[in-house]
């Protein structure tokens, strides 16, 4: 008995000792990624695609929950010396990771393993927000939204409201009225809603508006920078949207795009404001009333309006692995940036297409015709050149940074604050964060 | 009359408690002091580079009000989710002590909440209350007449959480209290009865003193559910919102330490958490347990 439990503890012993890597000859890569469920099954046929096409490499990918369990995971495999050679990390989390000292970032791999990438074919919106200060890339963008806005056309037809064209953005003025008529008329019970309130109202209304969201070009010239979002723009913005809170023409539906969401849905609101990526989840879920989608406002006074600003994730590579590791990992990269998975990627998700080539096969194949709906967020992520204020935010401590300012709206439209109080406070809070994260990596 | 063992050889004892020890020691001692170490230091996730910052982090959290406020916020809901869920388990328990046909039956099926997730309670009670797809509010809004809406509402927001971490309590409450009034003798009653005492003179006299040890019970076990286990409602329900107003103090280790990846304000939240635990349960032992009467 004793002898046979011994017996096998050697074997397990053994097996154990010996990485698997002796015996099977391809390298493997390992990917932690956060998609799941229809996105899961997408990625993984890309990965299935990439290792049928070459013997050398076995990429794996692992779903590792939500954005923020990969990004906790990698850290504490990180810590643990068992990271995976790439982590998809959210796009709050950019800083962190730029910062972390843990990364091998994208341009200097691809450069390494010997491949010339004309990084100018990319949609320069997207790059710019993993870009550091020099304009290097460090981190793959891999799924890429914007936020557009969408509207409920039976409601619009109803109180006699011509459609919004799908390339011109209308001003906030014109959407004043269009949610008065829609509210008095008695045809939507309230204008719109917002998902994501910080990202849409906040970050990419600053962004459309050529407006600074922190000092130091937001966060890209340096760690000791503070947030301006208290500004008169952005102020007389939120008190715009508190005055409508008040006849109905806003309607405050919760934090993240559920909540709003469903108030569309359930026709409570006649305008809503998401991500592209809600256009999938409205084709499923409405099925009692026609609705389209168009830019966000503008202001009148914004005669050119700016880029809007992405949200999503991108892919890091971590450090402590071999040379022929990361050769595998720059052809994996490589062949996810190809035409046929970024058309196979875009149709399947609605995220981006992350090169202008994919985007011009697909219009070449006559894609947005018969999608029209995915046009209104690339043209409007692709109408200028992004500035240093438009081209994206680099924020320590992001998510906290998100969450005051969540906390502070929400304090505006429940009338505890006024919009200059809320902003003011959210700013001083959230320079207290960048602060802390500056003395971190000081 | 106790029984009392005794062990001859002076190891055995030792031996028996280990496995617990060892328990311990690495699934509390050992993360505990890892996070008093941490709440010292500044450091980056990834672990290259850390700083040792005597108190900053305490700093930090102190002087910001919003944490102060949370303080205040968990105590509230620590005390109605306490306070709800004793008061109706209680209330629950001397009904159904009382003879009636199926009392297996109704039994079982008052505990049942019990064995639901906290995570799953909470979607329960959004589904019933959330302001526009909750069954329940729209009833509200439609019949009552009130303005019920906790996605902006900071006392409505408060009572939803209270409603759904109180409601699976209630059933762990009843099978104690169900339990402590089994173990009251009949004969105490009865004569009291016999006497001329009124059902709720018999109750405040007799079977509430006798409770008492199942109370003191409850109530430090409800509180520690408070501050803890509530996780799950809050992370469905609320997420803090609106606001902040629900943002109770193990959510914001949660959202500083696990999202926003700020270990040492997140140790230094923790350490705070765990000494307010400490306090409030030794001062119930100190003050509350001697009122409570262990024998009849």
């Amino acid at each position: 008995m004793k002898l046979n439990r011994l017996a096998v503890i050697a074997v397990v012993g053994l097996c154990l000792s010996f990485p698997a890597a002796v015996w099977a000859k391809p390298v493997t890569i390992n990917w932690w990624h956060a998609m799941r469920s229809a996105r899961g099954k997408v990625v993984d046929t890309m990965i299935q695609k990439f290792n049928e096409s070459q013997s050398e490499y076995v990429v794996v990918g692992t779903n590792k929950g939500d954005y923020d369990e990969v990004m906790n995971a990698g850290v504490a495999a990180f810590r643990a010396k068992k990271q995976p050679h790439i982590l998809q990390v959210f796009e709050v989390g950019t800083q962190t990771m730029m910062q972390s000292g843990a990364i091998y970032p994208v341009y200097k791999l691809m450069a390494d393993a010997g491949y010339k990438i004309d990084w100018s074919n990319y949609l320069q919106a997207v790059l710019s927000y993993y870009m550091d200060a020099d304009g290097n890339l460090m981190s793959m963008p891999f799924n890429s939204s914007t936020p557009i806005m969408y509207y409920n056309v039976s409601m619009f037809e109803k109180a006699g409201i011509p459609l919004l064209s799908k390339t011109e953005p209308i001003t906030w003025d014109q959407l004043g009225e269009i949610t008065k008529k829609l509210v008095d008329s008695g045809v939507a019970p309230a204008g719109m809603v917002s998902a994501w309130q910080s990202w849409i109202q906040i970050e990419n209304y600053s962004a459309i508006h050529n407006i600074p969201f922190a000092s130091k070009d937001n966060g890209y010239g340096g760690l000791d920078c503070e947030l301006l979002i208290n500004n008169p723009k952005v102020i007389s913005h939120i008190e715009m949207l508190k005055q409508w809170a008040a006849d109905k023409r806003f309607m405050y539906g919760g934090q993240k795009y559920q909540g709003p969401k469903s108030e569309f849905i359930a026709q409570n609101a006649a305008i809503y404001m998401d991500s592209v990526s809600g256009i999938a989840k409205l084709k499923e879920a409405v099925k009692d009333f026609k609705w389209d989608a168009a830019p966000l406002p503008v202001e009148a006074w914004m005669k050119k309006p700016q880029n809007s600003i992405i949200g999503g994730a991108s892919l890091w590579v971590l450090n402590g692995h071999s040379k022929k590791e990361y050769e595998g990992v720059a052809a994996f990269l490589k062949f996810l940036a190809d035409n046929e998975m970024q058309m196979y990627w875009h149709k399947e998700t609605g995220y981006f297409p992350i090169t202008l080539n994919a985007y011009d096969e697909l219009k070449k194949e006559g894609y947005y015709k018969e999608n029209p709906l995915q046009t209104v967020g690339i043209d409007q992520l692709n109408r200028a050149i992004p500035t240093k204020i438009s081209r994206g935010l680099r924020l320590g401590y992001f998510v906290q940074i998100r969450n005051i300012i969540n906390e502070e709206l929400e304090q505006v439209w429940n009338g505890t604050k006024t919009p200059k109080q809320a902003l003011d406070n959210a700013a001083e809070r959230s320079n207290i964060q960048l602060q802390t994260f500056a003395k971190t990596y000081k | 009359m106790l029984k009392r063992s005794t062990f001859k050889s002076s190891y055995l004892p030792y031996l028996l408690i280990l496995p617990q020890v060892i328990v311990t020691l690495t699934f509390f001692y050992w993360p505990a002091v890892q996070g008093l170490i941490q709440s010292f230091l500044l450091s980056d996730p990834f672990g290259q580079s850390s700083k040792f910052v005597w108190f900053y982090n305490y700093k930090e959290i102190f002087t910001d009000p919003l944490y102060l406020r949370s303080i205040l916020t968990t105590f509230i809901f620590s005390i109605a989710v306490a306070s709800v869920s004793i008061t109706l388990g209680l209330f629950i328990a001397t009904m159904a002590n009382r003879a009636l046909k199926a009392t297996a039956l109704v039994r079982t099926l008052l505990i049942w909440p019990y064995a639901v997730a906290p995570a799953i309670s909470g979607v329960l009670w959004l589904f019933l209350l959330h302001p526009s797809y909750g069954i329940v509010a729209l009833g509200i809004k439609a019949w009552l007449g009130i303005d019920w809406n906790p996605v902006l509402k900071g006392t409505d927001a408060m009572a939803m959480i209270t409603m759904a971490s109180a409601w699976k309590q209630i059933s762990y409450n009843f099978v104690f209290f169900m339990a402590g009034l089994q173990a009251i003798p009949k004969s105490l009653i009865e004569a009291a009865a016999i006497d001329g005492a009124s059902p709720f003179t018999r109750f405040w006299t007799i079977t509430f003193p006798l409770l008492s040890p199942t109370f003191f019970f409850l109530s430090v076990m409800n509180i520690i559910y408070s501050f803890f286990e509530t996780f799950g409602v809050i992370h469905t329900v609320t997420q803090g919102g609106p606001g902040g107003s629900t943002n109770i103090l193990v959510y914001k280790v949660y959202q500083d330490g696990f999202v926003g990846l700020n270990l040492g304000s997140s140790s230094a939240q923790s350490v705070v958490l765990m000494t307010l635990i400490v306090v409030i349960t030794f001062l119930q032992f100190r003050y509350v347990e001697k009122k409570v009467q262990y024998t009849g």
